[in-house]
């Protein structure tokens, strides 16, 4: 008898449920196979990680800003990067290497999509769990390896990989290039790989049971513009990953095995003529930023859905053009796989084949604009009550406005190529990947904390939360904007050393530096909240704002198999808000249609 | 016989006509066959850059290759009448082909090992060749080595079958998504033999 | 709902003015002149196209600040929600409109100023009289070479490559002899074509002229043209665009751009 299927599933909760069959600790809270269990182990292993990512950050901004003041504490703290009082470069190369890889995989990632997607998935679609839920617990014991591995590189000899998180060979193909390219870069080589591993298992999982077991009455347009946005980016995630599996295990051949897909002939490296020959660094570049691409969607697309979901239910008001947002979000999606060269605009590949990846990256803005505007639009005639989590979810939609109109310049390949690799992309992607995303999980944590951990989390401390994000983040991410266009390169240990940079230096460092204090003083306000707030009873009710989704007719949080003995059935779309013939302001998704006609 | 192989597997909910387990198998099936695709793209792009490369008539056995070509596509066919077997629920054909299946991959595995160390006998090596052309070894052995890892998994993944079917705690949908994995296996070699051995 | 979480009125309309100031205060900010003077030909056209952008996005990022805190300050002072829901055709309409709007300001900005100056830089072939030099860019600094007198560089072997030799060149062939050497430094006249042979001895290095809207990768296994025209005289800084190690920040280098007198004297004298 295969297990998995949903009568199997049910049949397992009724039996969980009863105390003859309790689970031990380590089945329960560790090995757990519950998708609601699994989704908040992924969600705290993502806040652990973005702290270290953020110390990482700091450590960055220390260093740019202060650049020749010695720092005999730090030096107590990292006594080999920080040998004699000074950050080595070495280390700094590692820094901005670390930040970026830890962030984008083991924060957002791992928050938005394996996070909010385990949690969410079943319980928006009606489901009693993931389709194969071994799979989905190996999901999160196969990234606990991939952590331990990559924070282990920090303490190998020559530090952890230090040629970004984009590791272009030859600089990460050769371990004599630099200290961090030894062991460092075959640790980070292997962390990546048991992401994508790990990835890929829960990407099965959510495409499959969005795609099969939805309650019965929830046809694909009834679904949530999250479950919606979670297929997308799950889809895209998928096809996109393999080429960077394949491109990293020609690089660890390379490094390991002596072969040469992507080195030259007459390499001469350390002092030393390499042997190898018959390669191409671009071809890295292009298997790399084919993912690449790609992965920046996977992260931000999740994070538009829920800002949706967010702010239809605290305007009281159905999400405008939801058809419309839903093609929108699919055409991003299947753009984003053939417009990576954007990336490559300077690296030397064929200027027409450039001209093609411009055009076509431009055409991206349009969706983009189109959901924009469904964001903003959503608002219209509402009453909105601006909680917490519609506080975030209103400022996700200022930074992808910000964001997005940035991409403008970089997508243009004649203005790239002055901005190329300058301190203006590295605000670009913050806004959109460090500000879209972290918002949108800031806005979905705020929303779905009563239902996860069944306590409601303090107001007053989210709103100085919000306040002490969306404000500094402009400060910090718009000046690095500015910093770029004064020509600041990125990944420089330091900038002091550069005549044309002498204006900007005096103002630009510091300013971003001092708005990133503020920002982590709001952050503080967030971690004292969810521990005060954990430690507390549970008290929240099963529908605390008023929403219209599924999630919300279990209990917070819900049990082992989620309904109970009866599955839901729906009879309406998510958003009916104002249907006129009910006299609520909101029609839930199960209400008959016998009892209320669907408006949707 | 038909109740003890073909349990149908009834599912609340299917997909295009598909049961989760169908669909889970598909896009997997997509994504190890992305991985295959950025391979031979990379190959590709490299031979495309190249101003040389070895002849493939200098290089290979091709009456060999295309044996062990017909001994993949043959266990193919034996899978394909083993998967209609379990839908009419006739546990013997489905035993006798899986079987047959097995041997052939088991087969096919021997002789592509065969050819490996007819390669390495003759100086060609992951590394190096005598015709001077690194990225021809680097790409042949990592490519077909990939694909070859994927046949023994596939063997292995046979073998349960087999093992079940005779027991009798086989199901249809088991065979069928068996069938999937193992044709997937087989139309990879079609692109690997057809890009590095005839073009 | 329950009574605990509704927040007092005076948060929507301290969010609407924040989003205001925000979104003004980063445009007003975001047009003020960082960009190092133009000294290039092409740069121009560069400059254009991001003064362009500037005013573009700059304009996008106003309205939909203005428009996302009036409707933040209209629907949290409203009183009740509007009975009337948007239909399909209100929902298509606002769809169309900035669909086709975001089309023509970004593909019609790139497609009208951008592809132009982007066809000038890479598609041209530079004039004939160009002064053409190379450099070869290595952990951590940039091996400059100019052909001299006999317009021809010198055979260059990654074998002969050593501490002396930096850049491998064979003084065993007879256009090596009159090559002039230089790091991290080179000399060009002001308004005439300067033409870059850009090569790498180890890994990616980025040829980055900020004040020349110029910016290659430099591909070890590749020797890659890039050329332009200083249009003004001085002393320009050179970086590094491309992360290539520890000392990647220190990859400073300059060129000088001089009259064609002062760069013919200089030939002369390095020439012998």
């Amino acid at each position: 008898m295969s297990s998995g299927s949903e009568s199997e599933i049910a049949d397992d909760a009724s039996v969980a449920a009863e105390s003859h069959h309790e689970l031990s600790f380590l089945r329960k809270y560790v090995f757990s196979m519950d998708h609601k269990v699994i989704g908040i182990q992924f969600y705290l292993t993502a806040a652990v990680m973005g702290l270290l990512g953020a110390a990482l950050a700091g450590l960055i901004r220390i260093q740019l800003t202060w650049p020749t003041t010695p720092l005999p504490l730090l030096e107590k703290i990292f006594p080999v990067a920080y040998a004699g009082g000074f950050m080595s470069p070495e280390f700094y190369t590692s820094l901005v290497t670390m930040h970026g890889t830890i962030m984008i995989f083991f924060f957002v990632s791992l928050g938005l999509v394996s996070g909010f997607g385990n949690y969410l998935i079943p319980l928006m679609v009606g489901a009693r769990d993931m389709a194969f839920p071994v799979l989905n617990m190996l999901s999160y014991w196969t990234i606990v390896p991939a952590i331990l591995v990559a924070a282990s590189s920090f303490f190998v000899e020559g530090g952890a990989a230090a040629s970004g998180w984009t590791a272009y060979p030859p600089l990460s193909a050769v371990p004599s290039a630099s200290p961090g390219s030894g062991t460092g870069q075959t640790l980070w080589l292997i962390a990546v790989a048991l992401f994508i591993v790990s990835f890929t298992m829960g990407g099965l999982n959510y495409v499959t049971t969005i795609f099969n077991l939805r309650a019965k009455g929830m046809k694909l347009m009834r679904m949530p513009l999250t479950i919606w946005s979670l297929l997308i980016a799950s889809i895209i995630g998928l096809l996109a990953f393999p080429p960077l599996t394949a491109a990293a295990v020609l690089l660890l051949l390379d490094r390991h095995m002596g072969t040469s897909f992507y080195l030259p002939e007459g390499l001469y490296i350390a002092g030393e003529l390499l042997p190898n020959g018959g390669g191409s660094p671009l071809l890295w570049q292009h298997l790399f930023w084919f993912l690449g691409h790609p992965e920046v969607y996977v992260l931000i697309l999740p994070a538009l859905g829920i800002t949706f979901d967010v702010l239809v239910t605290f305007a009281r008001r159905p999400a405008f053009g939801y058809r419309i947002t839903v093609w929108c979000l699919v055409a991003i999606a299947g753009l984003s796989m053939v417009v990576w060269g954007h990336h490559m605009f300077a690296s030397g590949m064929n200027p027409l084949v450039g001209e093609f990846f411009s055009i076509g990256t431009l055409l991206i803005t349009i969706p983009s604009t189109v959901i924009g505007v469904n964001m903003i639009a959503s608002l219209w005639g509402g009453k909105l009550r601006l909680t917490s989590a519609a506080l975030f979810a209103i400022g996700t939609i200022c930074f992808f406005g910000v964001g997005g109109f940035g991409g403008l310049f970089l997508g243009n390949a004649a203005a790239d190529i002055q901005l190329h690799d300058t301190a203006f992309v590295v605000g670009h992607f913050h806004f959109m990947i460090g500000g879209v995303t972290f918002l949108a999980l800031l806005s979905g944590s705020y929303y779905w904390f009563p239902k996860m951990f069944g306590r409601m989390l303090n107001e007053t401390l989210g709103k100085l939360h919000f306040w002490l994000t969306v404000v500094p983040f402009y400060g910090i991410f718009g000046t690095m904007h500015f910093y770029g266009m004064a020509g600041a390169p990125r990944r420089y240990y330091n900038l002091t050393q550069y005549g044309f940079l002498d204006s900007v230096n005096t103002w630009m460092p510091l300013v971003t530096t001092l708005f990133a204090v503020a920002m982590m003083v709001g952050q503080a306000f967030f971690l004292v909240n969810l521990a005060k707030t954990l430690m507390a009873k549970k008290n929240a009710p099963d529908n605390p704002w008023g929403a219209t989704t599924l999630e919300w007719v279990a209990s917070s949080p819900p049990p082992h198999g989620n309904w109970g003995p009866d599955a839901p059935v729906v009879h309406r779309g998510p958003y009916e808000y104002g249907n006129p013939d009910s006299e609520e302001d909101c029609v839930h998704q199960t209400v008959p249609a016998e009892q209320v006609p669907a408006h949707s | 016989m038909a109740s003890d192989l073909a349990l149908p597997d009834t599912e609340p909910l299917t997909f295009l006509g598909m049961s989760w387990r169908k669909v889970m198998m598909w896009i997997f099936i997509v994504t190890d066959g992305l991985l295959f695709a950025g391979f031979l793209a990379s190959y590709g792009f490299a031979r495309a850059a190249a101003t040389t490369w070895p002849d493939q008539n200098e290089v290979f056995h091709l009456w060999f290759i295309s044996l062990m070509t017909f001994v993949l596509i043959s266990s193919s066919a034996t899978m394909a009448t083993a998967v209609a077997a379990a839908k009419r629920s006739d546990r013997q054909t489905v035993s006798k082909m899986l079987a047959a299946t097995f041997v052939g991959g088991v087969l096919f595995l021997g002789m592509q090992a065969f050819e490996w160390s007819t390669l390495f006998a003759e100086g060609v090596t992951l590394v190096s060749n005598p015709w001077n052309v690194p990225a021809f070894g680097n790409y042949f052995f990592t490519i077909t080595g990939f694909h070859g890892t994927h046949v023994l998994s596939g063997v292995v993944i046979l073998g349960i079958v087999l093992a079940r079917t005779r027991r009798g705690t086989a199901t249809m949908e088991g065979v069928e998504l068996a069938g999937l994995y193992w044709h997937f296996v087989d139309l990879v070699w079609v692109f690997v033999f057809t890009l590095f051995y005839l073009v | 709902m329950t009574e605990s979480s509704k927040p007092p009125k005076f948060v929507g309309a301290a969010l609407a003015v924040t989003v205001w100031a925000l979104g003004i205060g980063i445009v007003v900010l975001g047009a003020q002149k960082y960009l190092p003077p133009v000294a290039s030909a092409h740069g121009v056209g560069i400059d254009a196209m991001l003064e362009y952008l500037l005013v573009a996005t700059g304009g996008l990022v106003i309205i939909g600040h203005l428009v996302l805190g009036y409707f933040v300050w209209r629907t949290s002072r409203s009183s009740a929600v509007s009975p009337t829901v948007p239909g399909a055709r209100a929902q298509k309409v606002w769809s169309v409109g900035p669909a086709v709007a975001m089309t023509l300001i970004a593909e019609g900005g790139v497609l009208v100023l951008g592809i132009p100056v982007f066809n000038q830089l890479y598609l041209q072939e530079p004039p004939a009289d160009a002064v053409v030099i190379e450099i070869m860019a290595e952990q951590f600094t940039w091996n400059v070479r100019y052909p001299g007198p006999d317009g021809e560089f010198g055979r260059t072997d990654p074998t002969l490559i050593s501490t002396e030799n930096g850049i491998g060149l064979d003084m065993e062939d007879p256009a090596a002899s009159d090559d002039i050497r230089e790091l991290a430094l080179f000399t060009v006249p002001v308004d005439r074509a300067v033409r870059i042979k850009l090569r790498s001895k180890d890994v990616l290095h980025s040829f980055y002229l900020p004040n020349h809207r110029i910016k290659q990768d430099a591909v070890p296994g590749m020797t890659i043209d890039v050329w332009f025209t200083p249009t003004r005289e001085g002393e320009f800084e050179l970086a590094c665009a491309e992360l290539c190690g520890f000392g990647h920040y220190q990859m400073r280098g300059f060129m000088s751009v001089v009259s064609s007198e002062a760069y013919e004297a200089w030939l002369t004298e390095r020439g012998h």
